[in-house]
């Protein structure tokens, strides 16, 4: 359980470490967290012949509200983003997602941007990014790109990212003048704070009259990738959303899911968590909504 | 097959103490305490972030050891379970807690759960029994079943508390 030899690199600015990067033959490798990072070495998954620690460059660590959203650095630590005043008041549902998310000692190593990049199918950051259609910006020393969540998020451990890139930034839309904004996240995990079984996350805009004006529902850990319920989010539209709102809608998700099956589910057993998962992260969201005051 | 890199000179502080040495790149900030320096209190389990015997206080909050590189601790401030106790050796609060409740039998996951009660007991003296159970729930013990754990916590806590004058819940 040792890593096997590697050089190692700790530039201070993004252009530096761009530049390293793009030395192919040295078979690069970022290291953020490291908390995905730093197993996969020990069990030599990965053996880079360089390892480029972005831990240093300033300009990649904070969070700030503008244009509408807030953008979350990509070396921002998950505690840090938790415990972000702008993250709770602006972005309650990645708040609530990160409450699931490993362990004390791993949030407050692990980084919002590794966690993305990692694309671990069962990834709270990951859903929550899915669910809200963040944007992910990557950037090279070509220049810099943006995608939204569900197009660079592509499978297990795989992400639209080329070689040369490294992600930067995400950026999460804030809801504005819809409603009351509610949010709910649920999740089944063998022990608390462990690898998602199934996830879902919620966001609704709830208007005066309890009409839902606009939902956001996704799971994870049913796909390959999180994926967005379009069906059952164009249901709740126009509606209240209650349990007899909900139900009706939830057989939608047997045509768009599919689960593998592992030690800790089968794929039926899957597809039964996802719904009830979903249902409970809406009246959650709904729940949360009325509250909002 | 040898495929050693060149070494780059680190240097941290721990438990209070400067050090400066040279490390391999690929040398994790566990390997580097227990076989450098000889600070064998940080255990080693399962070397990739499942047991938390390794935890360290990085600037004084909890981490696992085996999930960062040496290298990074560089410029950094640590504290291992060495550091817990008193300057003559005698033990913490935290530690003494521990003892009286019988919060160990073997002791291998015991370095990783001071660090981790030590991390809660700094953020939140008064924890209630749900915040002690997270706190702890990064953290593995095969023997104890962790009952004793919480309540060696708990204990602390309310020491704790009435050393600083708040009434003990
Ligand atoms: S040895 Fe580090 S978590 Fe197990
Ligand atoms: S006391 Fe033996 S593992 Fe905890």
């Amino acid at each position: 359980m040792k890593a096997a030899a590697f050089d190692f690199v700790q530039p201070s600015s993004l252009d530096e470490a761009c530049e390293h990067l793009s030395r192919a033959a040295d078979d690069p490798q970022i290291i953020a967290g490291g908390q995905s990072l730093m197993p996969m070495l020990a069990m030599r998954l990965v053996r880079p012949g360089l390892v480029i620690d972005i831990n240093k460059i300033e300009t990649l660590s904070g969070v700030v509200e503008q244009d509408g959203g807030v953008t979350i650095g990509a070396c921002t630590r998950q505690t840090d983003a938790e415990t972000s005043p702008v993250v709770s008041g602006r972005l309650p549902l990645l708040r609530k997602a990160l409450r699931f998310v490993g362990h004390d000692q791993t949030r407050n190593r692990g980084t919002i941007g590794g966690s993305l990049a990692h694309a671990d199918p069962s990834a709270e950051i990951c859903l929550t990014a899915v669910t809200l259609g963040a944007k992910i910006t990557l950037t090279s020393a070509q220049g810099q790109r943006d995608l939204a969540a569900s197009d660079f998020i592509l499978g297990p451990m795989t992400t639209a990212r080329e070689e040369n890139e490294i992600l930067t930034a995400v950026s999460f839309p804030i809801w504005a003048a819809d409603g009351r904004v509610g949010t709910g996240f649920q999740e089944v995990s063998s022990r608390q704070s462990d690898f998602a079984i199934v996830a879902a996350a919620a966001q609704v805009a709830i208007d005066d009259d309890g009409i839902c004006r606009r939902a956001a529902v996704a799971v994870a850990n049913a796909t390959p990738a999180p994926i967005r319920l379009t069906a059952v989010e164009d249901g709740l539209v126009g509606q209240e959303p209650t349990a007899a709102v909900v139900d009706p809608l939830l057989p939608s998700l047997e045509s768009v899911l599919e689960p593998e099956a592992d030690l800790h589910a089968s794929g039926t057993a899957r597809i039964h968590i996802a719904k009830t998962l979903v249902k409970r992260a809406i009246l959650e969201a709904t729940e949360d909504a009325a509250a909002d005051d | 097959m040898t495929d050693s890199r060149p070494k780059t000179t680190v240097s941290m502080t721990i438990n209070g103490a400067q050090i400066t040495a040279d490390v391999e790149p690929r040398m994790t900030l566990l390997d580097f305490l227990r076989d450098e320096l000889d600070l064998t209190g940080t255990h080693t389990g399962c070397e990739h972030g499942v047991c938390g015997a390794c935890s360290v206080l990085l600037n004084d909050v909890p981490i696992r050891s085996c999930l960062m590189l040496a290298v990074q601790a560089n410029g950094e401030r640590l504290t291992t379970v060495e550091g817990l106790s008193d300057p003559d050796g005698s033990l913490s609060l935290v530690q003494d807690c521990f003892w009286e409740t019988h919060a160990l039998q073997c002791g291998y996951c015991t370095p990783g759960m001071l660090i981790a009660a030590q991390a809660l007991l700094q953020r939140n003296p008064d924890p209630s029994r749900e915040d002690i159970r997270e706190a702890i729930s990064g953290n593995l013990c095969r023997c104890t079943g962790y009952g004793q754990i919480i309540e060696a916590i708990e204990l602390a806590a309310d020491r704790l508390n009435q050393r600083t004058g708040k009434a003990a819940r």
